[in-house]
């Protein structure tokens, strides 16, 4: 068993103190975070609000704190169902080959000639802005990655002696595919769908930034750098803060994975 | 296979890329949850306006019908006219993307400046502190949303010290390099980091590897071979690179031209999902992901000149 390296332990850490905000924000955050005070609208940063205060006199550690929550929802979702689609895709594929195989091929050359970004848009733009369209055009695009890792690992298990044997033994399609296969090929698309993490949590917070994913008043680290663009110039500190946390939550996850990477010896 | 065979079917391979684009973008396009014209006129909508805008859009024919006509008008160059702007969507999007295209390649330009050296110098130096401080700063870049460095360089440099100005895009050359300039960087972030990542792990198995052991053996000078030998297979690395990343760098400037206020396809984008303009928001991701595979392409060939295995 290797030692935990430096880097693989600050990513959980970094990690761990997103999730603790997500799960008690209540007792973490100081005020309310949609309560109103108008003594102290604009208020810089101060040791009554280490983040200072938005335009409402919001407190803003308050609001990047419940604002958490989404966003780790987003890290969540944003690459759990593109895995699971992606995953069972590639297994079908990989095992079966032939005609599937070609068809896989093509649609995965055509996916990638969209930019990943532009593609999503599209479709939330067809779909309506909000979260849960979000998602769904973060799946159809996003099961490609997946898929391909998955795809490759198969067909390297394919080969192996083990399969040979359990097919003797006269096992069960599935059972072979989801018994034997799957848990063989599944760690660098494990490794993966961390490292997607940091990537998703970037992606999410732009859209909710151009208006096309978490909506007002959900808090969202995005949607509230939207809300203190306007005032970037008066108090910069709306918007710095919640995006500073946003390069902490990336940080964390990217950090992770590449830990996790050497960690496991899953070669990228 | 020489050369000239597969110079030509890889160019032929670019026609069924292209059909599937269309293909692609049309079904996506009928995606749309309910009529699509009763959503564009809400409660505007009497009998006749629905009538006229679903024989406006082509909707009143059949699947095969519409998607025959699409791909026919593609091909007369002629993707419809705008719903918000009144214009041919062509004569918009030729407008907006010279804008991307310049602000793209100047985030290229100084990405790869930056990079380049910055990768050798770490590489050489591996895990030394040089090395470290180098991937530490760019790992803040792969972490870093494009629009929140956006939104620090306006404060910093525009608001701030106004070295430069807080958007929009200029008239002469000179100006429009100057207004690009800030957008260029913060898209030019994460990219940089992508390249030194990726060209430090190369050079690092370049260096390592046999060829360069016996070109020192024969005596050549250290500074010699990194030069021919290392840069040489190290840039090849890079050219595929900077071509796979060509989408993520598009998908970006849409961010980056948002946060700018920078005229170009990227802003057209956002703004058309506000206003509900279908047929720009289509015309759009067609564009750009013929875009992308013209880029493929073109990566392809010089990799090929670069790298003579690659048509093998």
């Amino acid at each position: 068993m290797k030692r935990l390296s430096a880097p693989l332990i600050g990513g959980m850490i970094l990690l761990g103190a997103v999730m603790l905000c997500a799960m008690i924000p209540d007792v973490l955050a100081p005020y309310d975070p949609l309560g109103f005070d108008f003594a102290a609208l604009l208020a810089p940063p101060s040791a009554a609000h280490p983040f200072g205060t938005d335009q409402f006199g919001r407190d803003m550690l308050s609001r990047t704190i419940s604002a958490a929550r989404i966003d780790l929802q987003i890290a969540l979702f944003a690459t759990i169902f593109p895995c699971v689609l992606g995953v069972l895709i590639g297994l079908f594929v990989g095992w079966y080959g032939g005609v599937a195989d070609m068809i896989f091929g093509r649609l995965v050359d055509l996916v990638v000639t969209f930019p990943f970004l532009v593609l999503v848009i599209a479709i939330v733009a067809i779909l309506g802005p909000g979260l849960v369209n979000m998602y769904i055009a973060i799946t159809i695009v996003g099961w490609v990655a997946y898929a391909r890792l998955m795809h490759s690992e198969v067909l390297v298990q394919k080969a192996g002696e083990y399969v040979a044997a359990a097919r003797v033994l006269g096992y069960s399609t599935p059972r072979i595919l989801f018994r034997h296969i799957l848990p063989n090929a599944i760690r660098p698309v494990l490794v993966y769908l961390v490292s997607d993490m940091a990537l998703v949590i970037l992606l999410g917070s732009s859209l909710g930034y151009l208006g096309l994913g978490a909506q007002p008043p959900e808090a969202e680290w995005g949607v509230l750098i939207a809300d203190g663009k306007n005032f970037f110039n008066q108090a910069p500190w709306i918007a710095l803060f919640p995006g500073a946390v946003i390069v902490i939550a990336g940080l964390g996850f990217s950090l992770t994975g590449d830990g996790l990477a050497d960690l496991l010896e899953v070669k990228r | 296979m020489n050369r000239g065979a597969w110079l030509v079917s890889r160019l032929l391979q670019i026609i069924p890329t292209f059909i599937l684009i269309g293909l692609a973008v049309f079904v996506l396009a009928r995606l749309l949850p309910g009529n699509v014209v009763e959503a564009l006129l809400g409660d505007r909508g009497t009998d006749e306006a629905v009538a006229r805008l679903t024989a406006q859009l082509g909707l009143d024919k059949s699947i095969p019908v519409q998607l025959l006509q699409y791909f026919k008008a593609i091909l007369q160059g002629d993707l419809g006219d705008s719903l918000a702007m009144r214009i041919k969507v062509t004569t918009l999007i030729a407008d907006r993307l010279p804008v991307t295209g310049m602000l793209t390649l100047m985030a290229m330009v100084i990405a790869i400046g930056v990079a380049v050296p910055l990768a050798f110098v770490a590489a050489l130096n591996a895990n030394r502190w040089p090395d470290l401080a180098i991937r530490w700063v760019f790992q803040l870049g792969l972490s870093s949303p494009v629009f929140y460095v956006g939104l620090i360089l306006l404060t910093v440099f525009a608001a701030g010290l106004r070295w430069f100005p807080v958007g929009g895009y200029g008239d002469t050359l000179g100006d429009k390099l100057y207004h690009l300039f800030l957008p260029a960087v913060a898209l030019a972030f994460s990219f940089s980091a992508v390249v030194m990542r990726n060209l430090r792990a190369s050079i690092l198995a370049v260096l390592t590897a046999e060829y360069v052991d016996f070109a020192r053996a024969k005596g050549i000078a250290a500074r010699l071979v990194l030069f021919r030998h290392v840069l040489r297979n190290a840039l090849i690395a890079t050219v595929t690179l900077v071509g796979l990343h060509i989408g993520s760098l598009l998908g970006g400037a849409v961010v980056t031209e948002s946060v700018f206020a920078v005229p170009g396809v990227g802003r057209l984008m956002v703004d058309s999902i506000f206003s509900r303009d279908y047929p720009v928001i289509q015309a759009l991701t067609l564009v750009l992901a013929v875009l992308v595979s013209l880029a493929f392409l073109v990566t392809d060939i010089v990799q090929m000149w670069l790298d003579p295995r690659v048509s093998r």
